[in-house]
């Protein structure tokens, strides 16, 4: 992975030291709340529903065994014990004390690490397929490129007070496992007739409260020209974003209001007029930051099937927990974070220097994060596969339910985020409740379920094939229900089938929908493939067939 | 008496603005809007001229003028207005322009005018009340920076540079 150089770390050393500055000045006085806001938000610290929340950036979901060690350390330290991993990769801690945060942002300095960009109105965390450098898909890494662009975003002069957060995320398979169409800029890894690399480039994705697919305004940007085209998008941006409405502040609302074919004109003249004096990306420094992304020293091996002659329960996770690898001989291994009585994407400071310990033993001591808030450990021999199962069960972190429907995202909701109107925690409670047979689960099949509590989209509900979007009816909470999103490969965003149900309808609600599915599915056909193949109707109907309650 | 932070040295402006008591051959500071109003009169000023602009304001339509303007003040109204950080660069960078590059209003505090700087502001014209040796120091609080910028502030590393 990436390894600070000396910039690096002279950079972040001197961020903490201007951040301590800057809470010792609020805190006497002399910056006000709403002047501090905009200063603590780009460093990752929200005030929330109980207490500060630490949203601490873990660029593109990699980590270090020693990072992820630091972490639990952190979360034992200063905090409740445990953390949140987030559908950005990031980790977010839900009590940390304002006045101790400059001395947690001083321990994440010490190993590499920061909270820089996690919030505010600037370029957010790059995020990246966790499957990076290990899928058999990949057209190349996109982990360097993601590093470019955290380095030149962060503190960048002219952008750090955009009219509104920009998320970049950039994937190198064509099967999208970075939802690259739901972000303010997505880049798709291209190679051209002559075989270079370069992007695909789109703009104006998003969810929150108008949900948009980004759309194409480069077939191809050559990698040089990375930095100095995405500065031309952002300066346009910068300064033909509204500012006047936060609610339409984002790019994706200026670009349909121009209409992608303006928007991408104005950007092309930006970019012609502007590149000599954007920043340059050489060729070298394109391998020094490669250099950091080689393979691992794998070794020679042969692929075989080590679930043979073990036990079920071993088979089950075997099957549901692991994913083939690049390299013979080496899966990758899913850390699931969905234990049913568990909350979405939360972890112990035990179970992360239990994993920490796995990942030196195992994994070339690295950790993924993933979009879909768990962990992957990417590269496990095969042969090791029995005794890393035995370990993760130990620590209740093998729940064999990756890719079904109790492998949900929900954002941490009421219980914590002071915009939710609705609890995320206790719903996705009731649903690991009412689907806790596993069998049953498996029959299922591939059903993404993402739960967000409020319009603001953190638990992307558009995108799930069963979307869950809280609201405040009269100050009681309520959900509706959505249908037929998705976010890999290809793009579409759900749609409500109905009036919103009461908190204890929702996983009934759930059930009657999957049950239908189950009469009308073909053989084999997954879950959203029958709901795009008969529309949303026979849902609609059946979903609120008992339930006259429904408003 | 309005102070600025120019250069890293704290001085008193030499310049007036358009309301104040203006000598004659005074260096008067104009807002954009005035001079498109009343060009005559104010190209015809005795002493330096310089212009005001707000956030909304094109500098690109400023191009054939610059070279007979001596400031141009870009308006900060709070800090979280962002647009005249590339109306900076722009004007410094796509129109050449020489002057003195100022940044005015609300907007301009300590925790801004390294970014600001960076952009090729100046002068900082800090917002009432605004500590200005703490803005001054804070002028140095990074001596490393990832992307190419303006020469006003001193750094030791920089890891992208322009062409």
């Amino acid at each position: 992975m990436y390894r600070y150089d000396e910039l690096d770390q002279a950079f972040v050393d001197q961020r903490v030291a201007e951040f301590r500055d800057q809470t010792r000045r609020h805190l006497a006085g002399q910056l006000s709340e709403d002047e501090f806001r905009p200063l603590r938000l780009r460093n990752g610290l929200y005030i929330q529903r109980h207490a500060p929340m630490l949203r601490i950036a873990i660029p593109y979901g990699l980590l270090a065994a020693r990072q992820l060690a630091k972490l639990a350390d952190i979360a034992r330290r200063y905090d409740r014990g445990f953390g949140h991993f987030t559908t950005r990769q990031n980790l977010q801690l839900n009590w940390p004390k304002l006045a101790d945060v400059p001395d947690i942002l001083a321990e994440l300095a010490g190993v590499q690490m920061h909270a820089i960009q996690t919030s505010g109105n600037c370029v957010r965390n790059v995020t990246a397929d966790h499957l990076a450098g290990i899928a058999r898909d990949e057209i190349d890494d996109p982990r360097p490129y993601c590093e470019i662009i955290r380095q030149w975003a962060t503190l960048h002069p002219e952008f750090t007070y955009l009219p509104r957060k920009f998320k970049i995320a950039v994937t190198g398979s064509p099967e999208d496992r970075a939802a690259s169409e739901v972000h303010d800029i997505g880049l798709q890894l291209a190679r051209d007739a002559r075989g270079d690399i370069g992007f695909t480039v789109l703009v104006g994705g998003g969810l929150g409260r108008s949900p948009m697919i980004g759309q194409v305004i480069r077939e191809f940007l050559p990698l040089p020209d990375l930095l100095s085209y995405l500065e031309a998008i952002l300066r346009v941006y910068n300064r033909h974003g509204r500012r006047d409405n936060l609610n339409k502040a984002r790019i994706k609302v200026l670009v349909k209001s121009l209409g992608v074919e303006r928007f991408r004109e104005q950007v092309e003249e930006e970019w012609r007029l502007g590149r000599a004096h954007a920043a340059r990306l050489p060729a070298s420094e394109v391998e020094r930051v490669r250099s950091f992304f080689r393979p691992q020293a794998y070794e020679t091996l042969e692929d075989f099937d080590a679930s043979a002659g073990r036990e079920p329960a071993f088979q089950a996770w075997y099957r549901y927990n692991t994913r083939a690898h690049r390299v013979s001989g080496y899966r990758a291994v899913f850390v699931s974070l969905k234990a049913h009585g568990q909350n979405p994407g939360d972890m112990s400071c035990e179970q992360m220097e239990a994993v920490a310990a796995l990942a030196e033993r195992v994994s070339f001591g690295l950790i993924r994060t993933t979009h879909n808030q768990n962990l992957l450990l990417a590269d496990v021999r095969q042969s090791e596969l029995y005794e890393v199962w035995r370990e993760l069960q130990r620590h209740q972190l093998a729940m064999p339910n990756i890719g079904t429907l109790t492998d949900m995202i929900a954002c941490p909701g009421l219980d914590f985020c002071s915009l939710a109107n609705a609890g995320t925690l206790a719903v996705a409670k009731q649903i690991q409740e009412r689907f806790d047979d596993l069998d049953y689960l498996y029959d299922l099949g591939d059903i993404e379920i993402k739960m967000s509590g409020c319009m603001n989209a953190c638990g992307h509900h558009h995108v799930g094939h069963i979307g869950i979007l809280g609201v405040d009816k009269h100050g009681e909470e309520w959900y509706q229900i959505s249908l037929g999103g998705s976010a890999n490969g290809f793009t579409a965003l759900g749609e409500v089938i109905g009036p919103s149900v009461p908190k204890s309808e929702v996983a009934p609600t759930i059930e009657r929908i999957v049950e239908l599915y189950r009469t009308l599915r073909a053989e084999g056909e997954r879950f959203i493939d029958t709901v795009r193949r008969v529309g949303l109707a026979p849902f609609r109907e059946s979903a609120y067939a008992t339930h006259s309650a429904a408003a | 008496m309005r102070r600025i932070l120019r250069r890293r040295e704290i001085v008193a402006d030499d310049w007036i603005q358009l309301g104040e008591e203006a000598a004659e051959g005074a260096a008067l500071i104009v807002p954009l809007a005035e001079l498109r109003k009343d060009p005559g009169r104010w190209w015809q000023w005795s002493g330096r001229l310089g212009v005001r602009i707000t956030p909304v304001d094109r500098v690109e339509e400023l191009a054939q003028e610059l070279p007979r303007l001596d400031l141009v003040a870009v308006e900060f109204p709070s800090p979280s207005e962002g647009r005249g950080y590339s109306q900076g660069r722009l004007l410094r960078e796509r129109l050449g322009f020489r002057g003195e590059l100022r940044a005015v209003g609300a907007g301009v505090r300590q925790d801004q005018v390294f970014l600001l700087a960076r952009c090729g502001f100046d002068a900082l014209e800090l917002a009432a009340g605004e500590d200005a040796q703490a803005a001054r120091r804070a002028l140095e609080r990074y001596d490393v920076a990832y992307q190419p910028g303006s020469a006003e502030v001193g750094l030791r590393a920089q890891r992208f540079s322009a062409q």
